[in-house]
């Protein structure tokens, strides 16, 4: 992160030179880019800050209606009871059996999604074997399938192998949902490899397995970064299959916070709610925040010839 | 000791043919070179011979056995690719013992063999050290290691000088020359696009060109007595000289009749003699041209000199051809000048226009 910081204002500086002008810092143009940035960063923020303070608030003062004020009485009762407390029809026990339930879901489904993927897009690759090409095109097809029209069907195909509404049965529908895109991250990844290594690899003996675990995975770290990242957001953040196919007992994080969020009993206690939803979102976004820094090494493990 | 045979082998990408009928026999413990233009099937024949790529028709036999429908390990060959191809993730060590690892060879035996190609190739201190961390000679030894640890008759090299420096490669050639000798009876397949390096390091050299061996001889015969056309042009540099004319009859004598001056020919050992009339081509090297002031009965014009340290190469003209003549680094040739040269009879060249073929 420093060192981009610290080579953009040095690249602007040498743009700014190269076409022989003096090195004026605040043009007219950059004053409106940078007013533009930050209308848009508050814009997208505000509705954060309105999340925070809100969720920091007593319900007394939320009734004041200052939505954007801060909290005069600052409160951490609303998040403990989000996380513990909260009522969905007559079941109290806040959103954490929701956020427990998306970790049994999210962890297997994104290990096995993307080691298949990586399997499958290294078969793709190197082995090229009878039938590659169409068996590829038909993934293709798999990914820009709109999951909607599938899932009466899947309903059926989980019934008849009894995972309907289980946890393996989530598991095994975002595992076949992952793998189209996945894979083809992957296959695009590999078809970039210097095919040379896989075939020293073969002349040095390493069979399919050997050439996969000793050769290529350890090639693939900066891939398999982005892929586990792209797969553990979008399966944390999913609600249409985890309402259908999870089952009462396994609902992940995002179907319990709709149910909190939208109990009709009682008082709505936004409070509560604003800290549900932070907590709900805050496995992605610590996933984005440490994911970057991990990102650019990644890439730049794999930028490095040899 | 090994021999490689190589029968009626096709290989083909989809609709492209690479290589076409192609037959070569190596002896035991003979260092062939494959010699080609770029894009004409040299690391193709490479790859069919290791076993890595799926061929069309033929036969490959290693050390008397069909080894056809073999796995790469399994052909008794060690491999260095054009890119060199070791292993990122890996130490020097690890990427030298990884094939013997694959093969469960025993860990003291490992160790004893990586330590005896290290020390082989000079390349011990730098055992714990990753690719990326070593220079482009040390990633090439690295790459030859690997394949020299394997305890193999048959080593398939594959430009693995190209991507060096000018003064490495000179320095890795000797060395791969030294290497040879003291490996003792290693059949050795080496692809170049270099023709200094195939005509050091060659016991026998096969010209390729479009998938087809054009002529595969020891280096001598190849620079002196090209098979056809293509050699004679591909082979030595600055290139060989070439006059297009027809034979005409002097007596007994054949000669040889171009817009600008007439050769004789009787010198020139035919392979079979064309009849008076035939169209021929006529080839010479630039270093066979002899300057005579004398008795010189061609008379050239010169566009240009340029001196290389050691030696000038002359830029002249003789009628509409042009003519480069090497000559001694300190003669003394000035452009616009008249040089009066001469044809030895026994360096001459000669080629069918229509096939190619030497006559
Ligand atoms: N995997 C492939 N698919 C399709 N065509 C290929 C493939 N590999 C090689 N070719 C073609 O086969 C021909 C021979 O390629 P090859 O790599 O053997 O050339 P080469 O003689 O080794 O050239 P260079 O000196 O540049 O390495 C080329 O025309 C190339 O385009
Ligand atoms: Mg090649």
């Amino acid at each position: 992160m420093t060192t981009t910081h610290a080579l953009a204002p040095a690249a602007a500086r040498g743009v700014a030179h190269a076409r022989g002008a003096r090195p004026r810092r605040l043009t007219p143009a950059r004053v409106g880019v940078y007013a533009f940035l930050i209308v848009a960063a508050l814009f997208f923020l505000a509705p954060l800050y309105v999340m925070v303070v809100t969720s920091l608030k007593t319900m007394e003062e939320i009734r004041l209606g200052f939505l954007f004020g801060l909290p005069i009485d600052l409160t951490f009762e609303p998040w403990t009871r989000a996380w513990a407390t909260a009522c969905t029809g007559l079941d109290c026990s806040g959103i954490s059996p929701g956020f427990w339930n998306s970790v049994k879901i999210t962890v297997p489904s994104v290990i096995i999604s993307v080691a298949l993927s990586a399997l499958n897009g290294y078969a793709l690759s190197f082995w090229r074997y009878r039938g590659a090409n169409l068996f590829f095109g038909l993934l293709l097809f798999g990914a820009f399938v709109p999951y909607q029209a599938v899932i009466y069907p899947l309903i059926i195909f989980e019934r008849e192998l009894g995972l309907f509404a289980s946890l393996p049965g989530i598991i095994l529908i975002h595992t076949i949902f992952g793998m189209p895109i996945i894979t083809l991250l992957y296959r695009n990844y590999f078809a970039a490899l210097p095919e040379d290594l896989f075939r020293a690899a073969r002349v040095d003996g390493a069979g399919f397995w050997m050439a996969f675990f000793r050769i290529v995975m350890p090639m693939s770290v900066p891939i398999t970064i982005v892929a586990v990242i792209l797969q553990t957001t979008g399966i944390w953040n999913d609600f249409l299959f985890g309402s259908v196919f999870a089952g009462r007992e396994n609902m992940p994080m995002t179907v319990q916070l709709n149910n909190i969020v939208n109990s009709t009993t009682g008082t709505r206690e936004y409070n509560v709610n604003m800290a549900a939803t932070i907590l709900t979102a805050a496995v992605p976004l610590a996933v984005y925040f440490v994911s970057g820094r991990w990102f650019v090494r990644g890439i730049a493990a794999g930028a490095v010839k040899g | 000791m090994a021999s490689v045979s190589i029968r009626d082998l096709d290989v083909s990408f989809g609709a492209l043919t690479v290589i076409r009928r192609l037959n070569l026999e190596i002896e035991p413990g003979e260092f062939v070179v494959l010699l080609g233009p770029s894009g004409c099937g040299k690391s193709t024949l490479l790859n069919a011979i290791a076993g890595l790529i799926d061929i069309a028709d033929g036969e490959i036999w290693i050390d008397g056995k069909n080894v056809t429908w073999e796995q790469p390990k399994d052909r008794g060959i060690g491999m260095v690719f054009q890119s060199y191809a070791l292993y990122p993730r890996m130490t020097v060590e690890g990427n030298m013992s990884f094939g013997l690892k694959m093969a469960r060879v025993p860990k003291a035996e490992i160790r004893r063999r990586v330590a005896a190609a290290a020390k082989l190739l000079h390349i011990e201190d730098l055992m714990h050290r990753r690719p990326v961390q070593l220079s482009g000679g040390q990633r090439q030894r690295v790459a030859i290691g690997r394949a020299l640890v394997r305890d193999v008759n048959v080593f398939l090299f594959d430009e693995p000088l190209s991507n060096l420096d000018a003064a490495l490669r000179t320095e890795l050639r000797v060395e791969l020359k030294r290497l040879h000798r003291e490996l003792g009876g290693a059949t050795m397949i080496y692809v170049t696009h270099d023709q200094v390096e195939a005509l050091t390091l060659a016991d026998r050299i096969a010209v390729m060109h479009r998938g087809v061996i054009q002529q595969l001889a020891d280096p001598k015969t190849i620079y002196h007595r090209p098979a056809n056309r293509f050699v004679a042009g591909f082979v030595g540099s600055p290139r060989m000289n070439f006059f297009t004319g027809r034979i005409e009859a002097n007596g007994n004598a054949p000669v040889f009749v171009s817009e600008a001056f007439s050769q004789p020919l009787d010198g020139y050992a035919f392979i079979r003699e064309p009849a008076p009339g035939a169209a021929v081509e006529l080839g010479i090297r630039p270093e066979h041209v002899r300057i005579d002031a004398d008795r010189g009965t061609h008379v050239a014009s010169v566009d240009l000199v340029e001196p290389m340290g050691a030696e000038t190469v002359v830029w002249s003209r003789l009628g509409s051809a042009s003519l480069a003549i090497r000559v001694d680094g300190d003669a003394a040739v000035q452009p616009q000048e008249r040089l009066r040269v001469s044809f030895p009879g026994d360096r001459l060249n000669l080629f069918d226009p229509e096939t190619g073929d030497r006559l």
